[in-house]
């Protein structure tokens, strides 16, 4: 046992009484969406603006015998066309981008366009700038390319056998980790039974509504300017280092981002443009196709998980044995990362004493493979909550009895040593989901019904050896509204409504009266990456810092004026007024100078500091905690700054003649620690569980051979308004997270718990269990067939 | 583009109530037209009827930009989003959807309330059932669609109760931490 931590476990009455924080308020980015006034990276035009197209490899695997561009470079119309040839030191770096000041990873950079080889099916190999777009799609198809195919790795254990073709660099393994926790073949010695299973999830697409786009110019001082729909416009850097320029002649402005989750976390058309307005010295625009988005951007990873568990008849799990092959795809990305946040979170949300887990990732010719909203917690999340319904049902347990036995709280490590120091509330977020399902729904002749749920751990904040910092600036005008400046990418999730949320009830102004600048590189403080589950954590708190700086001036000054100490000033509704501090008596002052209703505008408050020159403005930084990496032996150490901890229930009706699943209900209870906005909580928890579903029943990239076989939306379906029910969202507030005000991340671990509830519903509607993803009618019907000779055990829901 | 009808046509465009007089390629979309005029809320997202950013109103009717070529839409009547209102006096339909939640990137936010409008022309009061299959058709990758029902049943019931000033409140929304259910739509919320 660790010694015991005391839990900050606040009941959610126990915080402090709030204005703002809290409130499903209108998000202050959602009316100018909703009449049409938002700007998106395409719809941005320049006068004398190029139009740009790609060439791309139309084989996963080959040799460039000829690459000849003269007679596209002779067409009429035609700015500029550019090869690897014209670009002898253009690097792609794909290692984590962001603030951290860390070299890249050896080997991580990848060709901006492809010379010599190609490694995957819609790998660029050229680019053209010219007047129409039309033009630029003559001038691809004059371009002379001749390729010669060559052997390929098509699956990931072909990559890692001797004598398999090198996709990259010198080793097909891009990844590796081992995790030691005890002994765990005594762990195995001591069960009273072991039970193995193997898990398979498939590549799937982000498929966010807004394909990848941008524009491009080279302002009056030189200074290379991408305005592009981004979750990083810390790639400034990444640019200036392909373009061999200084970070400060580049410049990213984001726009609003049409959907991200990971998908434009990796540079896509920044790079593409910056070559060519620097060319050309014109503006330049790139927007890709919807094939074109699917074709070049990354997928989320295949992975093969086996678990072997060993367990007492009581439930106690005793040692776990995990390993995970991982396809990287041609190029590195962030796979070691996604690799890493599989294996620290494999095991799930149970102590175990006794762990041995072992990951490798793999190169192939395949799509390449780097985040995606969960980045690995998801296909992890699929195989341990599918082995712990296994694990129960040799028990003959009832899952939820199983997992309470076996549940981390508050004070446990995880597999790799980590204590778990906020709140941990698994059982009460997968009991209160359970029990929204309410009665079930009876079987009929040809439809199964059955209940599933799982429930997961996941990561908020980056991987603590970042060093992860963010900035943000907030003002107050003198006339009492506020402005946030924080480089922060919105992808849509609400990220710069909550830092207007935060710093008007730390401010006192009522929400409209907050105005945010965001998302560039050279005018707004740098804020990180819109990634990781990280923006409401870390600029949240850059801006409860900066604004309270700003509230002690105005408290300060605002006490002056009343004649009162500063600690009997509140800042409320625009006004500043008198409140006698705990135990001195009566609350709110009756009167107050301006005779306003009991206080006195902020307004008159900023004009009286900005006079005697107390500062109205600050820019903060907040900087995570920061650690060193694991022992690379034993995998121990900490990883991450806090877990977001829930559960999702589902129930499903299976047709057992046509292998059709149906959701009837899903629900899905999450310790968001502080909800900022109810309603974006709830919007994100709705969103990811959708996704969720998706990965479960539909979502499949097929590649065969290295060849995209589902290049449109058509092919490749995502969920529709009819396919699934709402999920009912339960927020639960602990108030223990390191976020603002206890918050904890939400926008990651909302889709993570999907999957596994559906596979187990199914599995409990049919007695038999389908051990990959995507849950097909085909898979569903042998399933069912399999399942016509099983008796189902008793559950006890 | 071999075979592709390049030869230009003039063509009348009447578009949020303004008329622009063109003249245009055969195989230009209705799509590629409105944004290179500036209604650029008009959204691409596939341009192959599969995703439903792109939709319009034509002639009342919501349809895919995308699958309509320009000249088919000549002299019609078509309504963008933008059109239904703006920022400062925004139709209820686009109300209900920034009070309800509905919007998260946005990017679907254009043909998603333009095909509720379609919807509750057609259909004053809709059940839950109604409303996911008016929308079908439109693809949002963000919400999983529970706050976009809802923001179309809000309007629904706004609309139904006459009270067009209501509409335009604004800061009342669901609170998702007190909803029964997520999945039940419950009409006006406080
Ligand atoms: S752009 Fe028209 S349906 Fe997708
Ligand atoms: S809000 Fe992003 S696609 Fe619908």
């Amino acid at each position: 046992m660790t010694d015991p931590v005391t839990p900050k476990t606040l009941p959610p009455h126990h915080l402090p009484p709030l204005k703002q924080i809290g409130k499903p308020l209108r998000r202050v980015d959602a009316l100018g969406k909703a009449v049409g006034a938002t700007q998106y990276a395409a719809d941005f035009t320049m006068p004398g603006m190029l139009h740009a197209k790609v060439l791309r490899s139309p084989i996963a695997s080959g040799k460039i015998v000829r690459l000849d561009v003269a007679r596209a470079r002779a067409l009429s119309g035609v700015a500029c066309v550019l090869t690897g040839a014209d670009l002898p030191d253009a690097k792609l770096g794909t290692d984590m981008p962001g603030q951290s000041g860390r070299a890249a990873r050896t080997g991580s950079d990848a060709p901006v366009l492809a010379t010599d080889v190609v490694r995957f099916h819609g790998e660029p190999i050229a680019l053209v700038a010219a007047e129409t777009l039309e033009i630029a799609e003559a001038a691809l198809q004059l371009i002379d390319l001749q390729l010669e195919p060559t052997p390929g790795v098509f699956c990931p254990e072909q990559g890692l056998m001797p004598g398999a073709p090198n996709v990259f660099g010198t080793d097909n393994a891009v990844a590796s980790y081992k995790i030691r926790k005890g002994d765990v073949e005594k762990g195995m010695a001591q069960a009273d039974l072991v039970i193995e299973n193997t898990f398979f999830v498939p590549f799937v697409e982000h498929a966010y509504l807004e394909p990848e786009a941008g524009v491009a110019w080279v302002d009056e001082q030189g200074t290379i300017t991408i305005r592009v729909c981004t979750q990083v416009i810390e790639h400034f850097r990444t640019v200036a280092k392909a373009l061999g320029v200084p970070q400060n002649k580049v410049r990213v402005m984001g726009t609003m981002v049409g959907g991200g989750f990971g998908g434009k976390e990796d540079v896509t058309v920044e790079i593409f443009l910056a070559l060519l307005a620097r060319a050309t010295r014109r503006p330049v625009k790139l927007v890709y196709t919807r094939e074109e988005s699917f074709l070049a951007t990354s997928k989320r990873h295949p992975f093969k998980i086996t678990h072997k568990t060993g367990v007492k008849r009581t439930g106690r799990i005793t040692a776990a044995e995990i390993t995970m092959l991982a396809d990287s795809g041609a190029y590195p990305y962030l796979t070691p990362y996604v690799l890493l946040y599989a294996t620290g979170m494999a095991a799930g949300p149970y102590k175990i004493d006794n762990v041995k887990i072992d990951s490798v990732a793999a190169a192939t010719n395949q799509p390449f493979t780097s985040a995606f909203r969960g980045f690995g917690g998801p296909q992890a999340a699929f195989a341990y909550e599918s082995q712990m319904d296994e694990v129960a049902k040799a028990l003959l347990m009832d899952p939820l009895e199983l997992r309470r036995v076996n549940y981390l709280k508050t004070g446990d490590t995880t597999v790799t040593g980590q204590a778990i120091r906020s709140a941990a509330w698994s059982e009460e977020c997968a009991t209160r989901a359970l029990a929204a399902l309410g009665e079930k729904t009876p079987d009929t002749p040809d439809r199964k019904v059955g209940r599933g749920f799982a429930s997961y751990f996941q990561s908020y904040g980056r991987i603590m050896w970042f060093h992860d910092t963010s900035r943000a600036w907030v003002g107050m005008e003198l006339d009492g509204t506020v402005i946030v400046r924080c480089g922060v990418p919105d992808i849509g999730a609400g990220q710069s409504n909550s830092l207007c949320q935060i710093a008007a009830e730390v401010l006192g102004v009522p929400l409209e009266r907050v105005s945010i600048y965001s998302t560039d590189s050279a005018l707004t403080p740098l804020a990180g990456t819109s990634t990781a589950t990280r923006q409401l954590y870390m600029s949240g708190n850059a801006v409860l810092q900066a604004a309270g700086v700003v509230r002690a001036s105005l408290v300060k000054k605002a006490a002056e004026m009343l004649g009162v100490s500063p600690e009997d000033v509140d800042l409320a509704d625009g006004e500043a007024s008198v409140v006698r501090s705990p135990g001195s008596g009566a609350a709110r002052a009756s009167s107050s100078p301006s005779g306003l209703g009991g206080g006195m505008p902020l307004a008159d408050v900023a004009a009286r500091c900005a006079s005697s020159g107390l500062p109205l403005a600050h820019l903060a930084q907040f900087n995570a905690p920061f650690t060193e990496g694991l022992d690379p032996e034993t995998g121990r150490g900490d990883i991450w700054p806090d877990f977001t901890f829930g559960a999702q229930a589902v129930e499903v009706a299976v047709d057992t003649e046509t292998g059709e699943v149906e959701i009837l209900k899903s629900a899905a209870c999450h310790d968001v620690g502080r909800a900022i906005n109810p309603a974006a909580a709830r919007g994100q928890i709705a969103g990811g569980s959708h996704q969720g579903l998706g990965y479960a029943l539909m979502e499949e990239y097929v590649v065969k051979d290295g060849m995209t076989q589902t290049p449109s939306l058509s092919e490749y379906l995502i969920p529709t308004a009819v396919d699934f029910p709402s999920t009912e969202a339960i927020l639960l507030e602990s108030g223990t997270g390191v976020g603002p005000f206890g918050a904890k991340g939400i926008g990651e671990p909302s889709l993570t718990p999907a999957a596994p509830a559906v596979a187990n519903a199914i599995a409990d509607a049919l007695g038999v269990r389908i051990f990959s993803l995507p849950l097909t009618r085909e898979k569903v019907l042998a399933a069912a067939d399999a399942g016509k000779n099983v008796v189902k055990p008793d559950r006890h829901w | 583009m071999g075979g592709a009808d390049v030869s230009e046509r003039k063509i009348t465009l009447r578009v949020n109530g303004r008329t622009h007089e063109v003249s245009l390629p055969g195989h230009r979309t209705l799509l590629e037209a409105l944004r290179d005029l500036g209604h650029t809320d008009v959204k691409n997202g596939c341009e192959k009827g599969d995703c439903g950013a792109c939709t319009v109103l034509l002639n009342g009717r919501a349809v895919n930009s995308c699958l309509v070529l320009a000249w088919q839409a000549d002299g019609a009547t078509i309504v963008t989003n933008s059109g239904l209102g703006t920022a400062d006096d925004p139709h209820p339909i686009q109300t209900a959807f920034a009070d309800a939640g509905a919007v998260q990137c946005g990017f679907c936010t254009p043909g998603l309330v333009l095909s509720a409008k379609a919807l509750l022309d057609a259909n004053p009061n809709p059940t839950e059932a109604e409303i996911r299959e008016a929308i079908s058709g439109n693809l949002c990758r963000c919400t999983g669609y529970s706050q976009i029902v809802e923001a179309v049943r809000l309007a629904a019931v706004r609309s139904l109760k006459g009270s067009g000033e209501a509409s335009h409140r604004g800061q009342s929304a669901t609170d998702g931490s007190h909803s029964p259910s997520g999945s039940r739509v419950t009409g006006e919320v406080q």
